[in-house]
């Protein structure tokens, strides 16, 4: 049952579900690393992501405009949710801020599932990228290969974002050290909200983008979360390059594993992740000292 | 709370337990939702010593609440095996030891990363039982047909069935849970715990092994969690595979915190209100799928505005009516006779382990300690005398905290070798070190805040009284041979006994000072290493600290770092000037102040030699 076909396909399966990870990876990796929140609702950021995108495109039927909103909304919800009740969390144990995440990424599903049902949704790739592609040794559904690109290009913009703006070396230096960013005259809170945006807005495009590849379930979201803190664990908390190498070993991981059997694909995960830890407790590319 | 009167607690649960079938019926709760309510209850209160108590948030209890349901349903479903209680102690072991595996792993990070690996480990149970296990565990239809207990006694033979008659022995295991929950609670493991929980810096610091007691709560929070994964399956008649899925952790989890974590009942209370307000908003008011929205809009709203959840703010309240005016009442009177009275005799240092070691009872040689480029501490050669008072004085940045980080073996120097009477302590952890009588107290506080004065130093004086690490769990504090005397002797020589049960973060300043001292103290060192005790003080206070240090110096040896010169050379035997990470002259105190590269290093490179 393995043939070469099968497992090629495979590897692109894994690169597109890395990449995704990997974005989606980006923004929890970031908020957390500026902020220290681990935001759980991130899963449903993503999840929030789809539907906004979902319900645009029934409005407008352009694909672009779906991405477009499914960003802004979730980046104006990120915007919203850190204003309104993450800021009054800076200051309390970590334990209360998992809880307080936690508790609005439940409020954010059940919503979801209150206004559009659990029945599941289809948004329906661009016309640009239906059917599938002749890779001249296999065949490939188009969409998925554009997930890649499209996916590249938005890491390739946060990149850009945080490693050659003012507001990139803000956020880097945030990271090393938020008080001394916010002793230097920078008013951090301003950046934080930013970045919550920014972060969330990760997870939100890559869910409409994601939108086409799956069905929209309002539970979307849980499973994605997960993936998601393993890539972390994997590629050190704080570090964008390390959101993108574990995404990559984690989306490899599941797809080659899922071939054989599907069952196992966490195991394998679990496995990689335990190694890691073992191995290099601050996670492959991250800095000993950030907890 | 959970204190004072002996058995108060366990009667009130007996009592509650035994009327509960009689009221709740008119409250409208039906046995079957009373006894899921006693399993979510008995699930929280090992979660509730992990997370409540220890502070450890985990997301991936479900893992062993499945293990140990699964376990004791095919037991009794698939091997014939009929014995009911033995299945569900069997599946509880079960989950003990997944969970002594599964805590090696996720143990090994704190915080956020504990919180992610265990929901990633709860992730893989599920889809084992799901996929490779199903074999075993029925995969998503489950094992039906799990059977109820009954109990042949000689002549007849109970059996529980459904309803209020399984209610009995449900009834009956979570109360056994309460006592076991509040034995471990009140015992030393459990005073530590807390201190985990509060400052696990300080914990590890005054010498116990905080891996070993957080993996022992974890091990505790899933053996509870096995046990009520068991009698889920005996309580449906069926072990459904959705006790494995996120969603039981996050129940767990939000019960807990509405209920009210470190309560130990938090989670029966919080699961009360879970499963009424799930009939209520469902059936009553129609809501339908909605009344999980409504819970988790009650849930954020509550760790916004009432952090200790409803048990937490029944008891603030409780204690604004009652307890705040007779505090207060207490002090005020004890203020009173307060008289200024002579020190108590000092403590005597831990036994020496080999008296016949009699050369220094410190000797560092070629300490170096470099960050990257940045050289802290450079060659240093050091040596202490037994019972010596030693000062070390040197200008901000020379290198002394680093040095005295090195001594007690919280950085690992980069090279050179510290000798602690006689024996090689290079590459030691901080907890042996402290063990072995070498402790330090910090220059900034490292206090356990959320706990009072007393609860403090008891924390320190276990770890000298018990060693770094213990199993007695059923042991009660008092129990503890030469406990209390410690304490109260540590609390007399800090002057800290009027305060005694005053929260740490009720303390003035001076009064924490003295008791970062004090924690150092209760561990019975006989090297004391004192970084700046007197930084930040009052003139008056600092005379009372001398005071204080004088005392405790009779019969050990301290090293005391500190920029109040007046004060140092007035206690100190000898004096080691530090600069720019080297020893830059050692003398008594009397040829410090003449010498002339001392003058030059704090004046500041008058003939330009340290300008550069």
């Amino acid at each position: 049952m393995i043939s070469w076909p099968n497992l090629v396909s495979q590897l692109f399966n894994g690169l597109a579900l890395g990449a995704l990870l990997a974005l989606i990876s980006s923004g929890l990796t970031i908020i957390y690393g500026t902020l220290g929140v681990l935001n759980l609702a991130h899963g449903a950021m993503f999840m929030i992501g789809g539907y906004a995108g979902f319900v645009t495109y029934q409005y407008t039927e352009s694909f672009i405009l779906a991405v477009i909103a499914g960003s802004l909304f979730v980046m104006l919800l990120g915007v919203v949710m850190e204003r309104v009740i993450i800021r009054h969390f800076y200051h309390r144990p970590h334990e209360d801020q998992l809880l307080v995440t936690f508790g609005l990424g439940i409020c954010f599903v059940e919503l979801v599932r209150l206004l559009f049902s659990s029945q599941s949704q289809i948004v329906p790739p661009p016309a640009l990228f239906q059917g599938i592609t002749n890779l001249g040794f296999m065949f490939y559904p188009t969409y998925r290969l554009a997930v890649v690109g499209i996916v590249a290009i938005a890491l390739g913009a946060l990149f850009i974002v945080l490693y050659r703006t003012r507001l990139g070396m803000i956020v880097r230096a945030g990271i090393e050290d938020s008080v001394m960013v916010d002793s230097l005259g920078i008013n951090v809170y301003r950046v934080f909200m930013i970045v919550f945006g920014i972060g969330a807005m990760a997870a939100g495009f890559a869910g409409i983008v994601n939108a086409p590849v799956v069905s929209l379930t309002p539970g979307i979201g849980d499973d994605i979360l997960v993936q998601t803190f393993v890539v972390v664990v994997i590629g050190g908390v704080g570090s964008f390059p390390g959101a993108i190498l574990g995404g990559l070993i984690a989306g490899e991981i599941i797809s080659v594993t899922s071939m054989f059997n599907p069952g196992y694909a966490y195991v394998m995960l679990f496995a990689a992740m335990t190694l890691v830890l073992v191995v290099r407790p601050h996670g492959l590319l991250g800095v000993q000292g950030r907890e | 709370m959970l204190k004072q009167r002996p058995f108060l607690i366990e009667t009130l649960t007996a009592i509650g337990l035994i009327v509960a079938p009689f009221v709740l019926p008119h409250l409208g709760f039906a046995p079957n939702t009373v006894n899921r309510i006693l399993v979510w209850g008995l699930f929280g209160l090992g979660f509730d010593i992990l997370f409540g108590f220890t502070g450890l948030l985990s997301f991936g209890q479900s893992a062993f609440y499945g293990t140990g349901g699964f376990v004791a349903a095919y037991l009794l479903t698939r091997t014939g095996f009929s014995n009911v209680l033995g299945a569900l102690i069997i599946g509880m072991i079960a989950a003990a030891a997944t969970g002594y595996l599964i805590g090696l792993i996720a143990l090994r990070r704190t915080g956020i990363y504990f919180a992610m690996i265990t929901v990633a480990i709860a992730e893989v149970f599920f889809f084992v039982e799901f996929n490779p296990l199903s074999d075993f565990t029925g995969g998503e239809n489950g094992l039906p047909g799990v059977p109820t207990p009954s109990f042949n006694i000689g002549f007849t033979t109970i059996h529980f069935t459904n309803g209020w008659s399984l209610y009995q022995f449900i009834a009956l295991c979570y109360f056994i849970g309460v006592i076991i929950a509040l034995r471990i609670v009140r015992s030393p493991v459990g005073a530590i715990l807390s201190a985990i929980r509060d400052n696990p810096l300080r914990a590890t610091a005054v010498g116990h092994n905080i891996h070993g007691y957080k993996l022992t709560a974890f091990v505790i929070a899933a053996a509870y969690a096995g046990f009520a994964g068991g009698l889920l399956g005996v309580l449906q008649a069926f072990m459904p595979p959705d006790a494995f899925t996120f969603d039981t952790s996050g129940q767990l989890v939000m019960q807990t915190a509405i209920g009210g974590r470190g309560t130990l009942f938090g989670p029966l209370v919080g699961a009360t209100v879970w499963l009424f307000l799930q009939d209520f908003l469902q059936s009553a008011l129609g809501l339908g799928a909605a009344w999980k929205l409504v819970l988790g809009v009650v849930f954020v709203l509550l760790v916004c505005f009432l952090r200790g959840g409803i048990v937490g703010g029944l008891v603030d309240l409780y204690g604004l009516v009652s307890g705040k005016r007779a505090r207060k009442a207490a002090e005020t009177e004890e203020a009173d006779v307060e008289t200024p009275q002579a020190p108590p005799a000092p403590m005597q240092a831990k036994e020496v382990a080999h008296p016949v070691y009699s050369g220094p009872i410190l000797k560092a040689t070629g300490l170096t300690k470099r960050y990257g480029g940045l050289v802290a501490n450079s060659d240093i050669d050091f040596s202490v005398n037994q019972g010596e008072l030693r000062g070390i004085i040197g200008p901000n940045g020379a290198g002394k905290s680093t040095f005295f980080k090195m001594l007690t073996c919280e950085i690992a120097p980069t090279s050179g070798r510290i000798v602690f009477e006689g024996r090689d302590i290079t590459g030691l952890k901080v907890t042996d070190v402290c063990q072995l009588g070498l402790t330090k107290s910090y220059q900034v506080n490292q206090l356990f805040t959320g706990l009072t004065v007393r609860q403090n130093l008891t924390i320190a004086a276990l770890a000298e009284l018990r060693g770094k690490f213990r199993l007695d769990l059923f042991r009660s504090l008092s129990g503890v041979k030469g406990l209390t005397e410690q304490v109260e002797h540590t609390l007399a020589l800090v002057n800290l006994t009027r305060r005694a049960d005053t929260p740490v973060s009720e303390l003035a300043y001076g009064e924490k000072r003295r008791l970062e001292i004090g924690l150092a103290l209760a561990t019975s060192p006989r090297l004391l290493l004192l970084d700046e005790p007197l930084a930040g003080m009052s003139p008056r206070e600092r005379v009372e600290t001398v005071k204080l240090l004088k005392s405790i110096a009779r019969g050990r040896t301290m090293i005391i770092i500190d920029h109040d010169m007046d004060s140092l050379f007035e206690l100190v035997e000898r004096v080691t000037v530090l600069q720019e990470g080297k020893v830059l002259v050692s003398g008594t105190p009397e040829e410090i102040k003449t010498n002339a590269a001392v003058q030059e290093a704090y004046l500041g490179g008058v003939h330009g030699e340290i300008a550069a």
